[in-house]
């Protein structure tokens, strides 16, 4: 029999089990914690930082810090709250998404977790930064313009492809998400198949000739806000 | 930093003659280099980054058309090599001049007249910085602190450290270079201690202002090694807990109770590890270590070795300290000589031990530890997540004591003079003497060891600087303090810091200085994480709008909410601190914003310029606005 442990997150006592990550023992209890890098397929990374929560203390990403028996944390305080609605708004103006030409506006993560946050206009100036669109695959377009730079294609590429067809490349603000081919995505054996194609929380992996496959309106988010699955598939 | 946004601003020289790769094709020659280079680090994967800094040297820059080569022989992906020299300032894609200049530009080095040393190298060379000559003989760049802002503004010519520069020196180096491009043909007058040493011969100085007994003092070396292997290991570590060493870095953790996790962490291959790459503005003490102290650097990364179970070391030396290399090399081999390392070191039977030193190439984060061990693996230098810590699995995943430069020394001493000796010094909270870079508005910038508990206002007068507006305590991450907390003291308790202190005059614009730090901050986020890599834009964006007469009063509260946040959410100790000159500054310099500020009635952002705003629509439309218009 496996050990159970207790952790309790905004003072609700909850059971996890040794190895899980706080995110996940959160998860299998109905508890929503919001998250955009961490994709369950694909191994944590903790670079979005959404999913910070306090634990004994001090500020964690949930998607990586293991629980621990008699863990104390903090989810949905003021503060945690103000600091997530900030990092949606910088992901938002470091970037240029707009969401009512974009493809794909109502399964977009970013677009559901602002609503989600009742966020209508970012509080930030944007910056308007000049990116670069990549049509040169025959099946697949990547749009850096949206890239938030969560790495869930270089994960999933690496993971569960088997290949490599991204990295990260530049640093700071200038840091972007680069292909192992010696110009392009078109250089690269990434495949219109591959999970890689299928991760992208935001519109940037887009995937030519399927557009508009599913109406607006009776899309993923347009009836429930984003977290709402784990909210109410509680496994107690 | 500018290095990296110069990086790309470059001039194009691809037509350059006589290079015979700078055309873009590929030529056998420097394939077969290439194939050579990647050969002698074993065509390992971990060994990237030695691998294109080599190229580099032996190429002048690492061509694109060769990643794939260097992928298929160092048996990785060529995205992953255009990782690697993407991160780093000192790696470049593009062919650059025979020798590179890269002028510091921290606010020190500016505020002793780096600027108009900038213009004098553009005058004389006609070129801006993050261009390179026609010739293809001159690239000039800015570059971050170099580790020597007590002789500032300094420069690095190539490996080659140029100080106390002047505009009238100018034309005589450009000259000298053109005539010779060997940089080192400019040292014509050695620094003092061992800068003079043949194989540093360096125009730097050690500037030491005050020696104390546990760094700087008379030393024996060998005595601490040789103390440390007549005990188990676990006596040791016992005695490295008992003097209360705490690591010298900034952080302070226990060096003894680090040592024990390595210790007893599973696994059968342990490391130690050395980080020299001081990259905080206005730290140069690890610098003047390297000198004048390698032996009780080597000694103390032993001794943790011995008492962690460790057979390989590594350290980790900052690109702008390249200078020191052949030294520490040389100094390494003389130790393997006298049986000092390799197989049973000392005599010790099992004991077999032995350093390698890994060149970084200008990257700031890489001085956070988990940084510095990716760098060391040859990736790029993200940060990782802890847990694990690297006592449990660090370089490899295998158990990794990282430590400072100082904090080897320190173990060194330990060792010989005794735990108790050495908590006998300092607070009862920080054992131990600390080195102080000292360096900005002072008569006598340079290194000082001092007890720690030494009060600031004892450290003013002791430098020169009587007359002080604010210092900096601990560099940009750290904080800036008014007089009104002069009476505080240096120590984890209170006022911690890694060596850097910089001390600024009463005519000084300390709005100036606070921009340069976020500049400074900007550069170096590696850019992993959300509100590292955008919060500091923004934060830095607000405060050049409130410098420009643009900021209302409401722009404080925007600037405390959004530093906060990026410290609470960031995922390492960079943008963990990066707001701080922000918020210190708002919190001890008060008067200095609100001198800039104004409550507008109108409620509208002064930032915000209508006639900006419309530019685009206009040229677009080809039509000006009937209501704004110039």
């Amino acid at each position: 029999m496996t050990e159970t442990l207790k952790i309790t997150i905004d003072n609700r006592e909850i059971a996890a089990l040794p190895g899980q990550t706080i995110l996940e023992a959160a998860d299998a209890a109905g508890i929503y914690i919001p998250r955009l890098c961490a994709h369950p397929d694909l191994r944590p990374i903790g670079s979005c930082r959404m999913c910070t929560v306090i634990a004994d203390g001090r500020p964690q990403a949930a998607c990586v810090k293991p629980v621990s028996d008699g863990m104390v944390i903090e989810n949905e305080t003021e503060e945690l709250l103000e600091h997530r609605r900030n990092l949606i708004d910088m992901m938002f103006v470091e970037g240029n998404h707009f969401c009512m030409f974009c493809e794909r506006s109502g399964r977009c993560e970013l677009q559901a977790m602002a609503y989600r946050f009742g966020i209508t206009a970012p509080q930030y100036p944007f910056q308007f930064p000049a990116k670069t669109v990549d049509a040169s695959h025959p099946d697949i377009m990547l749009d850096h313009n949206r890239c938030i730079m969560c790495a869930r294609c270089v994960r999933a590429s690496q993971e569960l492809d088997g290949k490599n067809v991204f990295q990260s490349i530049g640093r700071g603000y200038t840091r972007k998400i680069g292909v192992n081919g010696e110009k392009d995505l078109g250089d690269t054996d990434m495949d219109v198949n591959d999970r890689a194609a299928d991760v992208c929380p935001v519109g940037c992996i887009i995937k030519k000739r399927v557009g508009f496959d599913v109406p607006f309106g009776q899309r993923k988010f347009d009836h429930k806000p984003i977290g709402s699955e784990i909210e109410e598939a509680c496994h107690v | 930093m500018p290095g990296m946004k110069t990086n790309h601003a470059s001039r194009d020289s691809s037509n350059n003659a006589g290079d015979c790769c700078a055309s873009g094709v590929v030529s056998a020659q420097n394939e077969n280099k290439i194939k050579e280079i990647c050969r002698e680090f074993g065509n390992d994967r971990s060994r990237l980054m030695d691998m294109v800094r080599a190229i580099q040297s032996a190429i002048g820059y690492v061509p694109p058309e060769y990643y794939d080569l260097i992928a298929r022989e160092a048996q990785t992906h060529r995205v992953e090599v255009q990782s690697v020299v993407s991160f780093y300032a000192f790696l470049s894609d593009r062919k650059k001049g025979t020798v590179i200049i890269r002028l510091c530009n921290d606010i020190i080095d500016r505020f002793k007249g780096a600027d108009a040393v900038a213009a004098a190298f553009e005058r004389e060379l006609g070129i801006s910085f993050g261009q390179t000559t026609d010739d293809g003989h001159f690239t000039l760049e800015w570059t971050a602190c170099i580790g020597m802002s007590d002789q500032a503004p300094a420069a690095l010519a190539n490996d080659t450290v140029l100080t106390n520069l002047t505009p009238e020196k100018v034309p005589d180096i450009i000259r000298a270079l053109r005539e010779n491009p060997d940089p080192q043909s400019l040292v014509t007058e050695c620094g003092d201690g061992n800068n003079a040493h043949e194989l540093i011969r360096a125009m730097v100085n050690n500037n030491i202002c005050k020696r104390d007994e546990v760094l700087l003092g008379e030393y024996n070396p060998g005595a601490g090694l040789k103390n440390a292997l007549s005990k188990t290991p676990e006596e040791v570590i016992d005695e490295m807990k008992r003097s209360g060493l705490r690591g010298r870095g900034g952080a302070g953790f226990l060096a003894g109770l680090k040592w024990e996790f390595t210790r007893n962490a599973p696994g059968e291959n342990k490391f130690v590890l050395c980080n020299a790459d001081e990259g905080e503005p206005g730290t140069f003490k690890d610098r003047v270590l390297l000198t004048e102290r390698a032996d009780m650097m080597f000694e103390g990364m032993k001794i943790a070795a011995y008492a962690i179970g460790a057979e390989t070391g590594i350290v980790y030396l900052r690109a702008e300290y390249a200078y020191l290399r052949p030294f520490l090399e040389d100094t390494l081999k003389k130790r393997r000589d006298a049986g000092l390392m390799g197989i049973s070191v000392a005599g010790k039977e099992g004991f077999d031990f032995d350093i390698r030193i890994q060149m970084g190439a200008g990257a700031y984060v890489c001085g956070e530890e988990s940084s510095l061990i990716s760098s060391c693996e040859g990736t790029r230098g993200d940060p990782a997540d802890r847990p694990p810590f690297p006592a449990i699995a660090g370089y490899k995943v295998s158990p990794t004591a990282v430590n400072n430069v100082e904090t080897y020394c320190c173990a060194a001493r330990i060792m010989d003079k005794g735990p108790e000796w050495f908590a006998a010094i300092g607070t009862e909270k920080s054992a131990g003497t600390k080195l102080l870079s000292i360096s900005g508005d002072c008569e006598r910038p340079g290194i000082y060891e001092l007890p720690f508990g030494v009060k600031v206002s004892e450290l003013l007068e002791m430098v020169g600087a009587p007359d002080a507006m604010a210092v900096q305590i601990g560099g940009p991450s750290g904080q800036m303090i008014d007089c009104s907390r002069f009476g505080r003291a240096i120590s984890f308790e209170d006022l911690p810091t890694g060596g850097s202190i910089i001390i600024f005059g009463q005519d000084r614009d300390l709005l100036e200085v606070v921009d340069a730090f976020m500049e400074f901050f900007v550069d170096e986020s590696c850019g992993y994480c959300v509100p590292c890599r955008v919060g500091n834009v923004l934060l830095r964006t607000r405060l050049q709008q409130i410098r420009d007469g643009k900021g209302v009063i409401e722009d404080l509260e925007y600037l405390t909410k959004l530093g906060k946040c990026t410290k609470r959410m960031s995922r390492c100790g960079l943008g963990q601190t990066s707001p701080n000159p922000i918020l210190s500054t708002i919190e001890n310099f008060r008067p200095v914003y609100n001198a800039l500020l104004r409550r507008d009635q109108t409620g509208f952002q002064k930032s915000f310029n209508i006639l900006h705003a419309i530019e685009d629509a206009s040229e677009l439309t080809g039509r000006r606005s009937v209501i704004f218009h110039a």
